[in-house]
């Protein structure tokens, strides 16, 4: 299906990340967003609030993350696309029923526009120190989906993505972004409508009576049940087996968990996306997203000009970890590099795929400011010695 | 001597067309108050004739918390505290459909505090019906915000020392339309008030008295949960139109039941819409009606 003319403004435009992002959840038909302020995520809000009206979409400033989160979800069960964003406190707050949009498999979107932490940290300045608590947050067992956005033309593209792969999937995605790009204006080009190619929620065909809200499927996403014809379904954040009623034992517990790590874990090469450059014969690939993708140019750019063999991977998703890419590299490259505004958190990842295969080294730092380029060309340096 | 075997009765349960038979038996321990509420939602039902697919409830957690799993309408069971932005959403996007939230005490008032004072003051078109026990039964009868001043709990031994929020005084002043206060005998009463709630436009509340007969009961020495459950009708006064500031509730005193609220006040969705038009004129279309969600 393609995107509504009316949600397109189609054109050149000079965005910061935030509005991009916006106008990427406009375009993919977003028509319901409830959020709490926060620096420096709120440019997304004041975008929809005023774009919102005249598009039949419903914006509303809720009392608090937990109601923002909640308050989506129930939007999506709806029928409506939904989203959310924030930044890390809020994230913290919102971790509760980010895990009931996991048990519940509710599409919808939330983007984390990074700030440092903990606590209240720095507002309005980046970091990328969330990406474990995106992995990890909420309690349980499951799989997530995360984008990084280097700019604010990906902040358009990946809000876009980001609405189509809740659908296909069937379950929140995360944008994680950072206050860098989010404040970041540059210039955006929105395709026309007709250019925009969107997934749409899939219902069941099956009639009321035959149809259950976490049917098994062989590609493990269930059809989403539509509100108000009849199914008169019942879903539950408690361990559910396919009807959605509870069932407290173990072996419903083993299948319900099971299957939300599978549906990710079994989609992975359809869902990873890494862009490499210069990778085939690399000595040393030094791997980043987020704004620290773009800050690792200069680096790579001066270590290239002295003949050294470095390649790179700027992963536009980093959860799931691309494990297999990275096995495969361990084997090949003398060293693995991440880039990241926190003290080693998709390291930790790259770190245990390399295996001891290759040497990793990771340049962190608290955040507040991205990378000093100078730093990382001299860990590429050190690297291949 | 021989037993008799009664023969089961021919043809439907007359609960079947609204209850999810295939989950009963249910949890609930014998003599809790939940069973005759959730009979008054389902009579009232009845009675309204609303199309009932056009009928979603909405729980947290707790005992109360499981009436949405027992309920045959589309029925989400959500995570605790959190049923009235969880029902915010659904009836912002689809207001065509009539949302019940049907959740506990501890749920709806303490952990979920701040979004009951804001769903209210948005005046957000739903029924919300609160069983009060006085106490959290489903983790083993802690104190509650609503645990009556001396009344003893798992975690107020020695009686508790806490003042207890008065329900419809809050409801009322954070900006319900409706107002009521029942206890789980007064069946008809509660069905009627049940059914008004329904039909009001806004933010709907109904508070319901009812015994918790394992805990709430046992720990204060109050008798079964059949006990309990009379003791709270028999001491009921019934005064329509009571000023809420006078209706909070003691230790087994007498407690004030009725209607205490019903005016009219521009709902949620009818602000937005005068809100916008105010702004955008004609060229808002307004949001809402049937079928007119997102």
């Amino acid at each position: 299906m393609k995107a509504s003319k009316n949600n397109v403004l189609a054109g050149q435009h000079y965005l910061d990340g935030n509005h991009a992002t916006a106008e990427g959840a406009i375009a993919a038909g977003c028509k319901f967003f409830a959020g709490y302020p926060i620096t420096p995520s709120t440019e997304i809000a004041e975008r929809v609030s005023r774009r919102f009206p005249l598009l039949g979409g419903l914006f509303i400033q809720m009392e608090d993350e937990l109601a923002s989160m909640a308050a989506i979800l129930g939007a999506s069960w709806g029928g409506a696309k939904s989203m959310s964003c924030t930044s890390g406190p809020g994230f913290s707050l919102m971790m509760e029923n980010f895990g009931l949009g996991i048990m519940l498999e509710t599409p919808c979107v939330l983007v984390n526009v990074q700030r440092g932490g903990p606590s209240t940290g720095l507002p309005t300045l980046p970091g990328q120190a969330d990406m474990m608590q995106a992995r990890w947050g909420s309690h349980g067992d499951y799989e997530v989906i995360a984008l990084a956005p280097d700019s604010p033309q990906e902040s358009f593209e990946l809000a876009i993505h980001a609405f189509n792969l809740s659908e296909k999937y069937r379950m929140p995605i995360l944008i994680m972004t950072d206050e860098c790009v989010g404040h970041m204006t540059e210039k955006v080009v929105i395709p026309p409508a007709e250019e925009i190619e969107l997934i749409e929620r899939r219902y069941t065909d099956k009639p009321p009576g035959k149809a259950w809200p976490f049917e098994l499927t062989e590609n493990l996403i269930s059809p989403m049940l539509p509100l108000g014809q009849g199914y008169k379904f019942h879903i539950t954040g408690l361990t559910h087996n396919e009807k959605g009623y509870p069932a407290i034992d173990a072996e419903t517990q083993e299948k319900n968990v099971r299957r939300l790590i599978d549906k990710v874990n079994k989609h992975a090469d359809e869902i990873i996306w890494l862009e490499e450059k210069d990778v085939d014969d690399a000595d040393v690939v030094v791997m980043a997203y987020g704004i620290s993708a773009r800050v690792m140019q200069p680096a790579i750019a001066k270590a290239r000009k002295e003949g050294i063999k470095v390649g790179q991977i700027k992963m536009v998703t980093v959860w799931p970890f691309p494990e297999k890419r990275v096995r495969e590299l361990a084997g090949k490259v003398k060293a693995l590099i991440m880039v990241e505004m926190n003290y080693g958190q998709v390291f930790l990842e790259m770190d245990r795929c390399a295996a001891g295969k290759c040497r990793t080294y990771l340049a962190g730092h608290a955040g507040g400011t991205v990378h000093n380029p100078e730093v990382i060309y001299n860990l590429i340096k050190e690297s291949i010695k | 001597m021989s037993i008799q075997v009664k023969q089961p009765v021919e043809g439907e349960h007359p609960m079947e067309k609204l209850l999810r038979m295939d989950r009963i038996p249910h949890i609930w321990c014998p003599t809790c108050g939940l069973g005759t509420v959730v009979t008054a939602l389902a009579v009232a039902l009845e009675q309204l004739q609303l199309d009932l697919n056009n009928v979603a409830v909405v729980s947290g957690i707790g005992c109360t918390g499981r009436v949405a799993g027992y309920m045959k309408l589309d029925s989400f069971h959500t995570t605790h505290g959190r049923a009235l932005p969880f029902a915010l959403g659904l009836h912002l996007a689809r207001p065509d459909m009539k949302v019940v939230v049907f959740s506990g005490d501890g749920d709806l008032i303490s952990i979920g505090g701040n979004h009951f004072i804001h769903t209210a003051r948005r005046n957000v078109d739903m029924t919300v019906i609160c069983v009060n026990n006085f106490i959290y039964a489903m983790t083993g009868g802690q104190v509650a915000p609503t645990t009556p001043i001396t009344a003893r709990s798992a975690t107020s031994p020695y009686g508790n020392y806490e003042n207890p929020f008065n329900l419809p005084l809050l409801a009322a002043s954070c900006g319900a339309v409706y107002v009521a206060r029942w206890t789980a005998l007064h069946i008809r009463r509660l069905t009627t008030a049940i059914k008004e709630a329904m039909t009001k436009k806004g933010f709907s509340f109904v508070e319901v008295i009812a015994p918790c007969s394992t805990l709430y009961a046992r720990l204060n020495k109050l008798g079964s949960g059949l006990d309990l459950m009379k003791f709270y009708h028999d001491n009921s006064i019934i005064r329509h139109g009571a000023d809420v500031r006078e209706v909070g509730i003691d230790f087994q005193s007498k407690i004030v039941v009725g209607k205490f609220l019903d005016i009219e006040k521009p709902t949620y969705i009818d602000s937005v819409n005068a809100g916008y038009k105010r702004a955008f004129g004609d060229k808002y279309k307004p949001y809402g009606g049937t079928h007119g969600g997102i």
